[in-house]
């Protein structure tokens, strides 16, 4: 399994940058995760690592060796498309078997992989069906058994959920991450939904406009993010953002703003010290807001919707002009339109220079 | 009353385009299936002439120069067809790429389709002129013999092929290349991923997904090759002796030369019937692939 190195790799359609030129290294058997919203250039990171698109500039080595000037099937890869591009004139055992064959793979061998794979996906009943006589979850897992069944060393995922219903997903989400576990081969998987990156990646590449924003763990992101986009696209629900000025009120760092006025905890205050005066985003997650008042400081919000989940429900309510949101647990009931105190955790806060948008 | 009106409107409304068919297409096609029943002159007129039964139908198949004719038509036919699919399915496949000019050369690739086909005609009888012909005159500059183009009868089958590859090749080439550019794009990709060769890709993957449309092109260019008329008409007037004398060039000549009304509408109503099959083929061939595409994805709604 080679350890994949990107050397200030770029992309450019014409006149127009899609990637700006960035570094990224991905370890042996790691499960990398590309993330970020429509157009960030995931996909095209994925398809130049592929082969499938060209880069314009820098390198991508395997092992230290380059291969940008590299076919797609020199490069030991196997990938699954978000169409999964499966072949339509050939059954499902032809599908998987396609690459074996052009290897000129002995046909018992052939047929042993096959079917074990298969096996494993459950589809092994489906074998001589056409993809056209599949359902979509079927398809999916042919397009995942047919990359499998290759035993090449680097997986490509370009989206592979997303034309599945939300139930459907959710399941093959936690089948890939059972597999993840047990293949022991790089995989790198693009998505642009975050809760996939965070459950199934082991190192989540955050991307936004051509650039990578941040790297790291699922819980690296989560708790300390480098920026505003980067915290808004990492945890569900969303992050709450409410705009205000860093100020010291008798002795407390204080970030006030419309309708709120909330003190940092003692660490965060000892890091804006210098910073006083200064206009700022304030961060809070929706967990960090409580129905108990007394939790932490006090903040009034008026509740706009109570949307329930079940056991627990996400408020949305308004500060000021702002919709913040708030995760609560459903037995307390509270009727939209009221105007409550809730508590904020204030050592889970964060603070983004309002202009840079990094945090502080 | 008015639930009756109702039912009767669309046929109101179809009514007149009945009439011009039935006028423009029944009539003829029935004047002359009645027409193949007879010994007919032209210079009788249809009541006079004597009803003889088959016989013209069984005079045919134990006339030579019809059956020459037959076979050259058949001859033919195969030959342009098989080499045009092979040349434009060729053609379409070096052309489906992004380079710059490609959409003019596209436009002079079938610009022989929108040629008259008199003129297509004309034009290649100027070239295979046997001493001011561009051909043999290039010849001779190469110091080469010239080329008996249309006065030696296996050279003039071959040189009235040629006009027609030249004449259709584009007809192919353009339904291949649209049929290429609708292929999945990314199955083409997974093929390269799983290690196809561009040979691969054409054979394994491109060419099968092709083959519906394939087809479809050969049998239109079939029944087509076996109607064709003006240019041999113009290149060679079917000759020299019978040697590119095609079925219609033969229907025309008996008609016209001949005399012999009754015949050729018998020798046109076997054409008619040759070519009511390969419609007949291609009609079924859709339907097939339609129940087919039904039947799976019916199958596929019932697995999810």
């Amino acid at each position: 399994m080679p350890e994949i190195v990107f050397d200030s790799v770029e992309k450019s359609y014409g006149p127009t940058r899609v990637l700006e030129p960035f570094d990224l290294h991905l370890a042996d058997s790691e499960f990398t995760v590309l993330v970020g919203p429509s157009g960030c250039g995931k996909s095209t990171t994925l398809r130049i690592l592929a082969g499938l698109e060209t880069l314009s500039g820098g390198e991508i080595t395997f092992d230290g060796n380059p291969i940008s000037h590299l076919d797609p099937k020199a490069r030991d890869i196997a990938m699954v498309f978000q169409d999964y591009a499966l072949y339509p004139h050939m059954n499902i055992a032809k599908n998987m078997s396609f690459a074996l064959r052009l290897k000129k793979v002995a046909k018992s061998e052939i047929d042993e992989r096959v079917q074990r794979t298969a096996d494993l996906l459950n589809i092994g009943h489906l074998l001589d069906r056409k993809p056209a006589e599949l359902s979509g979850g079927q398809r999916q897992r042919v397009a995942m058994g047919r990359a499998m069944v290759r035993d090449a060393g680097t997986f490509l995922f370009d989206e592979p959920l997303s034309n599945l219903d939300a139930k459907l997903r959710a399941k093959m989400r936690t089948e890939l991450a059972e597999m993840r576990n047990t293949i022991d081969k790089n995989m790198v998987y693009v998505t642009h939904d975050q809760v996939e990156a965070m459950t199934l990646g082991d190192r989540i590449v955050v991307m936004a406009n051509g650039v990578i924003q941040q790297q790291g763990t699922p819980e690296d992101l989560f708790k300390s993010p480098v920026n505003k986009f980067v915290a808004g696209f990492i945890g569900s629900p969303t992050m709450n953002f409410l705009d205000g000025d860093l100020t010291d009120v008798g002795g407390t760092m204080t970030v006030a703003g419309d309708g709120f006025s909330l003190p940092l905890s003692d660490a965060l205050a000892a890091r804006l010290r210098t910073h006083g005066g200064k206009a700022v985003t304030l961060g809070l997650r929706p967990s960090s807001i409580t129905l108990e008042e007394t939790a932490g400081a006090a903040i009034d919000l008026r509740v706009i919707v109570a949307e329930y989940l079940g056991a627990q429900s996400v408020l949305v309510t308004r500060c000021g002009t702002e919709d913040v949101l708030v995760e609560a647990n459903s037995a307390t009931p509270i009727a939209p339109g009221t105007i409550r105190t809730f508590g904020v955790l204030t050592d889970e806060l964060m603070v983004f220079d309002r202009t840079s948008g990094l945090r502080i | 009353m008015l639930a009756n009106a109702n039912r009767l409107t669309p046929y109101l409304f179809l009514a007149p385009a009945i009439l011009i068919l039935a006028v423009a297409l029944m009539y003829p096609v029935g004047y002359m299936i009645w027409a193949s029943f007879l010994d007919w002159n032209p210079s009788q007129r249809i009541a006079e002439a004597d009803f003889v039964g088959l016989r013209n139908y069984t005079n045919l198949f134990s006339d030579a120069a019809f059956l020459e004719s037959l076979g050259v038509t058949l001859r033919f036919a195969a030959v342009v067809v098989t080499v045009e699919m092979v040349l434009g399915v060729g053609l379409a496949l070096l052309l489906d790429r992004q380079l710059r000019g490609m959409t003019i050369l596209r436009t002079v690739f079938i610009l022989p389709m929108m040629i008259a086909p008199i003129v297509v005609g004309l034009m290649w009888r100027y070239m295979y002129h046997p001493t001011v012909g561009i051909l043999n005159r290039t010849l001779k500059s190469m110091g080469l013999d010239p080329v008996p183009w249309l006065s030696d009868g296996g050279w003039a089958f071959t040189s009235v092929v040629i006009a027609d590859v030249w004449q259709w090749t584009p007809f192919i080439f353009i339904l291949s290349l649209a049929a290429l550019q609708s292929l999945p794009k990314s199955a083409m990709e997974a093929a390269r991923i799983d290690g196809a060769t561009g040979w691969q890709l054409i054979f394994y993957i491109k060419l099968p997904l092709m083959m519906p449309v394939l087809i479809v092109t050969a049998l239109l260019r079939l029944i087509d090759a076996f109607k064709v008329l003006e240019v041999i008409l113009v290149m060679t007037n079917g000759g020299p002796g019978l040697s590119t004398e095609i079925l219609a060039l033969r229907i025309s000549r008996t008609a016209s030369e001949f005399r012999e009304l009754g015949y050729a509408a018998a020798m046109s109503n076997l054409l008619l019937i040759l070519l009511m099959v390969l419609t007949l083929a291609m009609f079924f061939y859709g339907k097939i692939m339609d129940a087919r595409a039904a039947r799976i994805r019916a199958e596929a709604e019932e697995a999810v």
